[in-house]
């Protein structure tokens, strides 16, 4: 058995949320790259322009890529043989991301009650965090600061299993055309097929932060990936929403065994500020 | 592409020549109002109340900032969501607000107050708060100090780069951009 100290996973934490804010992607600035380079309107590339030159300003300078700093969504892959001492991991979490948002000029967008009061809890606590036990003696932690420009953009359906494939691409196409626009393309697309209707939209959320230059190991789902980006991005949406052919940048598909009766989609977009960062302790 | 130089307030005969598309770049002032900030500007001109600044001929930019870091006269501050204050912009805009920066799609409500009061809207571009800060060069909360992130702000800006995405003519560029780059075959 391996004993961590809950003061250690709240350093990490802190430290995941300040390189996210900050600095995007290697494979996301690859991306953007490789979409001024295809994009046909020049409106669009003007626009891709902007985006790159925000994403160095904010990487050389230290500050936010964006100014939605989000909700602080936490996965955590706790490894079965792990101890961990000293704290309540919950409030190590929350006391990260308040010194994290606080210390490091992120703006607070967390309201304490969702429907009534709507108060902002002034330190963006608390987080949301999904965690899983798997075998080893690591934890594994994945943060991503989501915005909610393209959170609000996001669907889950309970899909009839007859609805095959087709099925599949036109709700995703049908998400993206309505609020795609407003979710700042180019986007990436990540979707949860199977399991339940929530954990169907974890797998999305887990998808948006999957590398832009992988694929899914099953032959059939690359396959539909890749038809589904190539669906979307003939839809005209383009950078910003304002015409072209980025619309998407990657779409990126998990799924898990569900019931005989049904078929659970979740799709969770995500902006081309796709900020997320990763460590293993 | 041109990029069209626009110092501030607005007059309107430029106003008048400003089409969906067009590439500008803003000079001067400009306001931020958002969700919480609108909600009380639409009560004060519904109750007959003073507004807490002049709103006939400026522009509202639908941002709530980052805290600036120190040295900085703002911290990052990308435009939100528009389609949010669609409820309240037509009595905005018939109390004289002649411009609005921020992103997405606005009701036909919003387009018709827009063209029958000569107004644009324009977009800056989401997730680009950082370049944006960078071309915002004072900045000055001027009402609501209570809403944090949410209250008014005075910002002077030079360079603010932003495009045209309806016109007072209610030319809407999120149908004709977008129309003119599909290639999926229609059902
Ligand atoms: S959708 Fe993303 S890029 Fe756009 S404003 Fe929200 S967080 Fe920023």
């Amino acid at each position: 058995m391996r004993e961590i100290e809950a003061d250690k996973i709240g350093k990490t934490v802190y430290d995941l949320i300040l390189k996210a804010s900050y600095e995007i992607g290697d494979d996301v600035l690859l991306a953007l790259q490789e979409a001024r380079e295809i994009e046909s309107s020049p409106l669009g590339r003007s626009i891709l322009d902007q985006i790159l030159e925000n994403d160095r300003i904010a990487d050389s300078e230290h500050i936010a890529i964006c100014q939605d700093t989000g909700i602080c969504v936490i996965f955590m892959d706790i490894g079965q043989d792990v101890h961990i001492l000293g704290g309540d991991l919950n409030e190590v979490l929350c006391d990260a991301v308040r010194r994290a948002y606080t210390e490091g000029y992120l703006r607070k967008s967390m309201v304490s009650d969702p429907l009534y009061d709507r108060l902002n809890t002034q330190d963006n606590t608390p987080p949301v965090v999904h965690m899983r036990i798997v075998p080893g003696e690591n934890i594994e932690i994945m943060v991503i600061p989501k915005g909610f420009g393209s959170e609000n953009a996001s669907a889950v359906r309970m899909l009839a299993p007859a609805a095959g494939e087709a099925g599949v691409i036109d709700f995703v196409a049908e998400t993206v055309q309505s609020k795609g626009a407003n979710a700042c393309p180019p986007l990436i697309i990540g979707i949860g097929i199977g399991g339940t209707m929530e954990s169907a939209a974890i797998m999305a959320k887990r998808m948006t932060a999957r590398p832009l230059n992988t694929w899914n190991a099953d032959p059939r789902y690359r396959t539909l990936e890749q038809k589904i980006l190539q669906h979307i991005n003939t839809l005209g949406i383009g950078p910003a929403g304002v015409g072209g052919n980025c619309t998407a940048l990657t779409v990126n598909i998990e799924t898990a065994p569900t019931h005989i009766a049904g078929m659970p989609v979740a799709v969770n977009i995500c902006c081309h500020a796709a900020r997320h960062s990763h460590a293993v302790l | 592409m041109g990029m069209i130089r626009i110092d501030l307030p607005l007059c309107r005969e430029q106003l008048k020549t400003l089409r969906a598309g067009d590439e500008v770049r803003l000079f001067g002032i400009i306001y931020t109002a958002r969700d919480a900030a609108h909600k009380r500007l639409a009560a004060c001109i519904r109750e007959g109340k003073t507004l807490p600044f002049d709103l006939r001929g400026q522009i509202i930019y639908y941002a709530g900032p980052a805290p600036a870091s120190p040295g900085h006269a703002v911290g990052p501050a990308g435009p939100t969501t528009s389609g949010r204050m669609d409820s309240y912009t037509p009595a905005l805009l018939d109390a004289g607000l002649l411009g609005m920066i921020g992103k997405g799609k606005r009701s036909p409500e919003v387009i018709s107050a827009m063209k029958h009061n000569g107004a644009v809207y324009f977009g800056a571009v989401g997730g680009t708060a950082a370049l944006i800060s960078r071309r915002i060069i004072n900045s000055e909360i001027i009402a609501y100090k209570d809403l944090g992130t949410e209250a008014i702000h005075r910002f002077t800006v030079a360079d603010f780069p932003a495009i045209v995405l309806i016109d007072s003519l209610g030319n809407d560029l999120y149908e004709i951009g977008p129309a003119r780059y599909r290639t999926l075959p229609e059902k």
